[in-house]
């Protein structure tokens, strides 16, 4: 075990993802050591295809890694029940959410499963969480409407809210922009650096939006082939680590403009 | 006011005078009460609420408006029982000649056979991860367990079909009270089993992943739902035979009159709404002030559907 200096709250040691079918195994990445700090604001990036949603999966318990270990609060996460894990990891999926007449406020109360009672009752303090939730997400007037009548915007801030009422320390979001435009998936970025600063948590996403990522995150993942680096934005710009997260024929890395542009000979 | 209703007419004052015990009423009147439209009526209540519940809880698990408590093929299997009791007597020579086909027989074929294919179900529903999947394989077994009984039927005499028809078409009356004691406790072993389960109900209603990242042990829930959606229809459709309609349908009204999917609300109220459903179909097939009796089966489709079509159309959209 590592010695815990920099607070950290997610670490994986030696992780090898990916899909087990019978006795083929599909590796996607392995030998990832990652170390994630408490308070940070880390983003995934790599191409299509490249197993982010894979990795955010394995970290979260919902598939099995093919071998190494996932640490929460450097305790395994195969040591944590479904339960005990609900209150330190909460998800933002990017899967529709299927249909019924759940309202915002119900949503978001779902959150609060992980400490209700057997009927599900809403304490007073859970009452309390649901509307720190609502007001830091700004949706204080959505909270009577039922949710299939927002605008994807909209649903992605409940869903935000919903992860925030679950009160946990690491908050997964997968792909949270899929389907913004410009405006949305700045005001999302925004909400999500807000509540990393004003709160401790630490929240992970994986994106493509990464000139916008570039600008606002505090970390990131980078995801490409076999290789899985991470660390502060800025080293990982300064060491070039950014040129192979895309084929050189379209697109490079610009440094100075800190973002991928066209290339111009093209 | 359903127990009021009959071939024969009894006034509410004099029935109100049988429930408290008062004697002094025709005695056969007080048998008709007491041992048949009482019973009848709680078997009503029983029915109504427990497919109604069964098939909310289809619903959400499998997160399709189609899903009634029938997909999963226990009613299939409990035909299945019956007829292979009642039509298998001559396909298969004189085993079973010698027994009378009494309630009993008819309710234990049927529970056997519910449990036979609701087991294979649940072993496959094991093996598979896909919701969806355990859906199809439980059609599956439907029209398996159809074909066999078309097989049967072909091979057997026409009282024998008669006799296995008469079955299909339900029934709420003919239970004595000692059947109605055992169809109870199994009853309420389901319907408390059901308060166990609306944590992980509600969470269903996000999706399979969502309820196992609020600690649901989604796997464990599945099969809970499974066994109590078969306690409830397997005892129903043993002792009234498979009432259609009902499990799927009555969900649905609740949900467009109480506008919402909590199951908090969503339970007593689909529960009390199917109890009230089957009440009053059962009223309409007594066709009051005349001496027929119409099959229940048919009267919960035929006045049913067109209720159920007319809401959709008003409300226009309809819920998992």
């Amino acid at each position: 075990m590592k010695t815990n200096l920099k607070n950290i709250v997610l670490s994986t040691e030696n992780l090898s993802i990916g899909y087990q079918q019978k006795k083929a195994k599909t590796i996607i990445a392995d030998a990832i050591n990652l170390s994630l700090e408490k308070g940070k604001f880390i983003a995934l990036l790599g191409k299509n295809g490249i197993g982010k949603s894979t990795l955010l999966r394995t970290i979260s318990k919902v598939q099995s890694p093919l071998s190494g270990t996932v640490f929460i609060n450097d305790k395994n996460l195969n040591q944590y029940t479904n339960k005990q894990l609900a209150t330190k990891l909460s998800l933002v999926l990017t899967e529709r959410l299927p249909e019924s007449q759940l309202t915002v406020f119900e949503l978001i109360a779902l959150g609060r499963q992980p400490y209700t009672n057997w009927v599900d009752k809403i304490a007073t303090q859970d009452l309390n969480k649901i509307n720190w939730a609502i007001e830091k997400t700004e949706i204080k007037h959505l909270q009577e409407k039922r949710f299939y009548e927002l605008s994807d915007g909209q649903l992605q801030r409940v869903l935000i809210a919903r992860a925030l009422a679950q009160d946990t320390e690491i908050i997964i979001l997968d792909e949270p922009t899929a389907h913004l435009d410009m405006h949305h998936t700045y005001k999302i970025f925004q909400l999500l650096k807000k509540l990393v600063k004003t709160t401790t948590k630490t929240i992970i996403i994986s994106t493509h939006q990464i000139n916008l990522a570039l600008e606002i995150v505090d970390e990131l993942i980078i995801m490409n082939g076999n290789d899985v680096l991470s660390g502060e934005t800025q080293k990982l710009i300064d060491s070039n680590k950014l040129d192979a997260l895309f084929p050189k024929e379209l697109l490079t890395f610009n440094k100075i403009l800190r973002q991928f542009t066209i290339r111009k000979d093209n | 006011m359903n127990i009021s209703f009959g071939s024969v007419s009894i006034p509410f004052l004099d029935i109100f005078y049988i429930i408290i015990g008062d004697d002094s009423i025709k005695e056969s009147w007080q048998t008709i009460i007491l041992d048949f439209r009482i019973p009848k009526a709680v078997t009503a209540i029983m029915v109504g609420s427990g497919l109604s519940i069964s098939g909310l809880l289809m619903q959400t698990l499998f997160r399709n408006p189609l899903a009634g408590p029938f997909v999963l093929g226990i009613s299939s299997g409990a035909s299945l029982g019956v007829a292979l009791l009642i039509l298998g007597s001559s396909v298969f020579g004189g085993i079973f000649l010698s027994i009378s086909f009494s309630n009993w027989a008819i309710a234990i074929a049927a529970s056997l056979g519910s449990f036979l294919v609701l087991s294979a179900v649940i072993i496959a529903a094991n093996k598979v991860r896909n919701t969806m999947s355990i859906l199809i394989i439980g059609l599956m077994f439907g029209s398996f367990t159809a074909a066999i009984i078309s097989v049967l039927s072909y091979f057997s005499e026409a009282q024998e079909i008669q006799q296995y028809v008469f079955w299909s078409f339900g029934s709420l009356g003919n239970l004595s009270w000692d059947e109605l004691a055992i169809f109870f406790a199994i009853y309420i072993l389901g319907v408390l089993g059901v308060f166990t389960i609306i944590k992980p109900l509600n969470s269903l209603l996000l999706g399979e992943n969502y309820a196992k990242s609020l600690g649901v042990n989604v796997k464990q829930s599945r099969i809970i739902i499974l066994v109590i959606t078969s306690l409830l229809t397997g005892v129903i459709t043993a002792f009234s035979g498979p009432i259609a309609f009902i499990g799927l349908a009555v969900p649905h009204v609740a949900k467009l009159i109480f506008t919402t999917s909590n199951h908090k609300i969503l339970i007593p109220a689909t529960a009390l709404t199917g109890a009230l459903v089957l009440l009053v179909c059962d009223i309409i097939a007594q066709v009051p002030t005349s001496e027929f009796t119409l099959p229940i089966n048919a009267i919960t489709s035929l006045f049913g559907a067109p209720i159920v079509i007319w809401l959709l159309i008003r409300k226009k959209k309809i819920y998992v």
